[in-house]
């Protein structure tokens, strides 16, 4: 059968859809990392199979794929970049605001006294 | 006559085909930048957690099976339009369309649905990150659905056949986005 065949396409698209019910069904053994990988993995595997069989980037030049992980590289370089800013409050000379901000209700309404003086 | 940048092949490939790999190439940037940033914050939030359970996985999966076989009838064009049957390419991207219409339907009818129990875009981070994601890729699946119908009907007078593998590749593209936001935004809980 040729790899490029109605029936294999359709054989592709059938284990996508196997995946599929998986990475559905794996969550419900409620066990994390069966979650993630049947979540993430499986749609990792799909991702490839779709990239392979219906973009057929087997098949064009070697610097298309390049050009693809070149781009995802540098994003993964920018949000790296900017995760310190999310993960964390404070630093060498900074800190973030909004994270210490807290509500406080105006003490002077409790004593009936005005805010300003 | 032809325009020349549509017959030149500096590159090793049609001008057409190296256009849509470098789309392909600055989507990654768009929705690998949203889903890294919805990564971090998930991570960095518990509460997120609670607030994905909101999400119906049901309506997920099914739209996921949407674009997974809109996926296979895109190819099966690419097929029929290497082999010169523009007809059966035509006919084959309007089942691709009817995909699109389908999704963006489901779409529609599953935000009513959360909007009405008063998870919008303004309720906290994770429903504007849920609106913002799935609301670009939605933007993307009706913008390839009117690319493909123009496509479709040059097709279906055996002309242009070449713009069907690129179309194709748009839309292959679009259905790895979700795959990757299915499990973001309903099955991660």
């Amino acid at each position: 059968m040729s790899e490029n065949s109605d029936t294999n396409y359709v054989k592709i698209w059938a284990i996508l859809l196997v995946l599929l019910i998986i990475s559905y069904l794996g969550p419900m053994l409620e066990i994390q990392i069966v979650t993630l990988l049947t979540a993430f993995g499986i749609a990792a595997v799909k991702a490839y199979m779709v990239a392979k069989h219906f973009m057929h980037v087997n098949h064009v030049p070697r610097f298309i794929p390049y050009l693809m992980i070149t781009c995802l590289v540098f994003m993964l370089l920018f949000v790296a970049g900017t995760a310190p800013d999310v993960y964390r409050d404070s630093g060498d000379n900074w800190v973030k605001p909004a994270a210490q901000w807290q509500y406080m209700p105006p003490q002077a309404a409790d004593h009936g006294e005005p805010a300003h003086h | 006559m032809r325009p020349i940048a549509t017959t030149r092949s500096t590159s090793g490939m049609p001008t057409g085909l190296l256009a849509v790999w470098w789309v392909v190439a600055s989507e990654i940037v768009i929705f690998g930048g949203l889903l890294g940033s919805y990564v971090m914050y998930r991570l960095s939030h518990d509460a997120w957690a609670g607030e994905a359970a909101n999400t119906n996985t049901e309506i997920g999966l099914f739209n996921t099976f949407v674009l997974l076989t809109s996926s296979l009838f895109a190819v099966l064009a690419h097929k029929a339009a290497e082999a010169g049957d523009g007809k059966k390419a035509a006919r084959l991207l309007y089942y691709t369309i009817g995909g699109a219409v389908t999704f963006v339907c489901v779409k529609a009818f599953e935000w009513n649905m959360e909007i009405s129990h008063g998870y919008t875009i303004t309720a906290n981070t994770f429903w504007s990150f849920y609106y913002t994601a799935a609301g670009i890729h939605a933007l993307h699946v009706i913008a390839g659905a009117i690319i493909m119908a123009i496509v479709a009907r040059d097709a279906a007078k055996n002309a242009e056949l070449h713009r069907v593998e690129l179309i194709g590749i748009y839309w292959h593209f679009v259905d790895i986005v979700w795959i990757f936001l299915f499990p973001l935004l309903y099955i991660a809980k």
